[in-house]
């Protein structure tokens, strides 16, 4: 088995820069969003298209990202 | 590789791909998300949970040098045996695994240049089955603690400038804007940095494809924050997982001498009563 059809791509969510990644694993299909900066782990999805898995992974990372609080500083 | 000071403490997906089943060689996946071995790893490679194996799970602390021994055992590495770790977001917690080999002494203990993305993105193979280890009685040498910095280590240090002091945290995250990474649960009762801390993010070391940047690249990064190796550099981020990445980098890949890493990080001076903090970018500019 190998990981096919990699991309990466930078989005925005919830006013914040996340990098998503899909690729296929056999039938199917992977999806991974990070916070750009630092670049932590925010969803790691399944799905049986691309579009699935990303759709779930984004939505994952919006709920997240939704929740953290800007300071004054 | 790259004019690194240490290019023996990294090896590529290339060198992996030929010696992951080489009876000498354990390769080790440690990742943030601890299920993405699960999904598929490097052929013949295992995994470590840092949460609960690269811990001390009752208190807070690295692994005991018993502990350590005991996982080293059970994992069926031996004092002889080159140790290959590489994992999620360029390594994160494969640097943190690989600096706590350090400090108990492991000989031969390499990072996986890119990690598990650099692994996924070239479409190499992927295994689901974990490879059964045959148990060792691996015998590790006391702690080396010249590699990690303590609280009163990092507070002499800020009152005194003794020493280069590098935040690893995103820029948000050093003004004090945002107090965890976007989208991970606050963990500190207040924001900012350690006074007299410059802002180099730990990612800033890389290349798009995980790799490391090349060392002129690393040098001209960290000497225009004044981070030369001139003076001992504490690298810290919020839980020390991040900084030991940027540890790593000091250490091996520009050859600093004395590089620790302060994994108490702003988990402890984020929490500590009366603690001195400093908010902003500008203060950046002040250290």
């Amino acid at each position: 088995m190998k990981a096919e059809e990699y991309r990466e791509r930078k989005i925005e969510v919830a006013g914040w820069p996340v990098n998503l990644a899909s690729y296929r694993l056999g039938a199917e299909w992977h999806s991974k969003a990070d916070n750009v900066s630092p670049g932590a782990a925010l969803a790691r999805t399944a799905g049986a298209t691309r579009e699935e898995a990303e759709e779930k992974a984004v939505k994952r990372a919006e709920e997240l990202l939704s929740r953290t609080k800007r300071h004054t500083v | 590789m790259a004019n690194y000071a240490h290019p023996e403490a990294l090896v590529t997906t290339d060198w992996v791909a030929g010696h992951a089943t080489d009876p000498n060689v354990k390769v080790v996946e440690v990742d943030v998300d601890t299920k993405a071995y699960d999904e598929g790893h490097v052929p013949g490679s295992i995994a470590w949970a840092w949460n609960t194996q690269l811990c001390d799970t009752v208190r807070r602390d690295i692994l005991s040098k018993e502990q350590f021994e005991q996982l080293m055992s059970t994992s069926g590495v031996g004092l002889e045996t080159t140790l290959v770790i590489y994992g999620d977001n360029n390594n994160w917690f494969a640097a943190w695994a690989l600096w706590q080999a350090k400090i108990y002494g492991h000989a031969d203990v390499r990072l996986m240049n890119g990690g598990r993305k650099k692994w996924l993105a070239e479409g190499r193979e992927l295994a689901t089955e974990t490879p059964h280890s045959q148990a060792t009685n691996y015998h590790a040498k006391n702690a080396d603690l010249s590699l990690r910095a303590f609280l009163p280590q990092v507070q002499q240090a800020s009152a005194s400038r003794s020493s280069a002091m590098v935040d690893v945290r995103s820029p948000q995250e050093y003004t004090g804007e945002i107090l965890a990474p976007p989208g991970l649960p606050e963990t500190c009762q207040r924001g900012g940095h350690i006074p007299g801390a410059r802002s180099i993010p730990w990612g800033k070391a890389c290349n798009d494809d995980g790799t490391f940047k090349p060392a002129g690249e690393l040098q001209a990064l960290y000497g225009g924050e004044g981070v030369d190796g001139s003076k001992p550099v504490i690298a810290y981020c919020r839980i020390g997982e991040r900084s030991s990445h940027t540890w790593f980098v000091l250490k091996y890949l520009l050859g600093y001498n004395n590089v620790t890493n302060y994994d108490g990080s702003w988990t402890e001076w984020g929490n500590l009563v009366g603690a001195d903090v400093e908010k902003g970018a500008a203060a950046a500019a002040r250290g």
